[in-house]
């Protein structure tokens, strides 16, 4: 079974976020990394806007694929990762730092309770 | 039902592939270098590929050039004894059944290699068309394809066959032993780069590939994923059965004219195909590149859109991705021959998204020469 980092919670669309201070920084986790193989595209949505739990919030294109990004909270977006629009390669070799993808300050914290722990999801993935 | 597994399924799984099913075999889509890596590598050096899955056959008899005659657009029969020509197989309609490359051994003999996805489907058109006129001998479950590819190829196989192979002319074979097997080798592929098809039986494929896996590796040569042979074909815009050429579509609006000889005499689709060529095509297959500015990739099936014609629709991506070696994003399409030509702009329906791209003509990635 894979372990993923105990630091993170986790969404069955297989995005990771990280509580930074008063905001949540977002990405993918190895899994989806796994899965989609070399990543060459990443379309975010802007600072700025308004993104909703479970919608999207941007594409990543892998060299046979897109896959939609689905915002784990709602929020209002306060940073993206401008970096991945030269080098979207940074999600393959480092999903969880260098490959993050968005900040957001969230409308409503308890809905980081509603994520599974690094535990749940492993399990969730070894079920798929 | 269980994907079959070609004869090096477990050499796959000891280079770390990760396995897909396509067209009912467990194939590797990549190695733990990735598509991307493997695809420069192939541009650069060299790639090894296990095409297993692929289908083969032999026409067989004394009749066997009339069969071939009829089932092909291209001039397979009257080729010199020792050729390998790329052609069509067409439906009376025009549309195309597959597309194959046959090697001529003598005029009552004849091999063809096709399309996984269409191997049965081939087969029976074979025997439907040989009927009791010749044999066909479907040899796809006991036959090993493996393909080296890219500019250091020739000289390695040519080093494990004793010097024997490296003069072979573009689209030629011969039976060659290769690190001591026996097999067919063919100057072919499916890449845009030199290199060769080795065709032998399954039984020795784990013996072939492990000598050529030894012999790239020494040149930074890696195995191959189907992820990266199709990002490879596509740049060298060769055709894929089923996205760019299928039943629906013929081989003169998909550019495959020059292999379509309609004064070679009648053949399957022969009538059709030069009624159309008279009146002119309607809609041709194009190749186009997504505009830089538009951070777009451009997928099999999106449509290919003109906001200011009364039917938005005019045609649908046929192939698309990114262009790992030539960069941007490229793709193939149908669009009606006034959208044809190079240069013109074309709208692309990104999932709700307008990109712009325009149409290129030749190859996206032509080798140096």
């Amino acid at each position: 079974m894979s372990t993923f980092p105990p630091d993170l919670r986790y969404t069955h669309d297989h995005e990771w976020l990280r509580p930074q201070g008063q905001n949540w920084r977002v990405g993918i986790t190895q899994f989806a990394v796994d899965q989609l193989g070399d990543i060459t595209l990443v379309d975010l949505a802007r600072e700025g806007d308004q993104v909703t739990k479970g919608q999207r919030f941007g594409t990543v294109e892998s060299v046979k694929s897109v896959s939609d990004l689905y915002a784990p909270v709602s929020g209002r977006v306060i940073a993206i990762n401008a970096a991945l629009k030269d080098s979207p390669e940074d999600v393959n070799s480092d999903p969880y730092g260098k490959g993050w993808m968005i900040e957001v300050a969230p409308n409503d914290k308890q809905e980081l309770d509603e994520l599974m722990s690094a535990e749940a999801y492993a399990a969730h993935v070894a079920a798929q | 039902m269980e994907p079959k597994k070609t004869p090096l399924w477990e050499a796959h799984r000891r280079l770390g592939a990760k396995l897909v099913d396509f067209a009912g075999w467990h194939m590797p889509v990549s190695y733990p270098a990735g598509t991307i890596k493997e695809h420069k590598t192939v541009r650069t050096a060299v790639g090894l590929f296990d095409v297993s899955h692929m289908g083969e056959a032999y026409l067989r008899g004394p009749r066997a050039r009339e069969v071939v005659a009829k089932l092909t657009t291209n001039a397979v029969e009257s080729a010199p004894a020792g050729k390998a020509v790329y052609t069509l197989l067409c439906r009376p309609s025009g549309g195309v059944v597959d597309d194959c490359i046959f090697y001529k051994r003598a005029d009552d003999d004849f091999m063809v290699i096709f399309n996984a996805s269409n191997v049965a489907k081939d087969v029976e058109w074979f025997r439907e068309h040989a009927s009791t006129t010749c044999d066909v001998v479907d040899i796809s479950d006991e036959t090993a394809l493996i393909a080296v590819q890219g500019p250091k190829a020739v000289g390695i196989v040519d080093a494990l066959a004793d010097g024997t192979v490296a003069d072979m002319p573009s689209f030629t074979f011969k039976d060659a032993q290769i690190a001591g097997v026996r097999c067919i080798v063919a100057r072919t592929g499916y890449t845009g780069e030199d290199g060769f098809e080795l065709a032998c039986d399954n039984g020795n494929a784990p013996k072939l590939w492990d000598a050529l896996v030894e012999a790239v590796t020494p040149h930074g040569g890696l195995p191959i994923g189907l992820g990266a042979r199709d990002s490879l074909r596509l740049e060298a815009k060769l055709p894929l059965y089923g996205n760019d050429i299928d039943d629906d579509h013929t081989p003169l609006e998909a550019g495959l004219g020059w292999a379509v000889k309609l004064d070679k005499g009648d053949f399957l689709g022969s009538e059709a195909l030069r009624a159309q060529k008279a009146q002119g095509v309607t809609r041709q297959l194009v190749g186009f590149t997504i505009d830089e500015s538009q951070r777009a990739i451009a997928r099999h099936g999106y449509a290919i859109i003109d906001r200011t014609a009364a039917d938005l629709g005019i045609g649908t991506v046929t192939s698309g991705g990114p262009g790992i070696f030539v960069g941007g994003a490229i793709g193939l399409g149908y669009v009606p021959s006034a959208y044809a030509k190079a240069g013109t702009q074309l709208t692309i329906d990104c999932r709700g998204r307008d990109a712009t791209a325009t149409v290129v003509s030749g190859k996206f990635y032509k080798r140096p020469q």
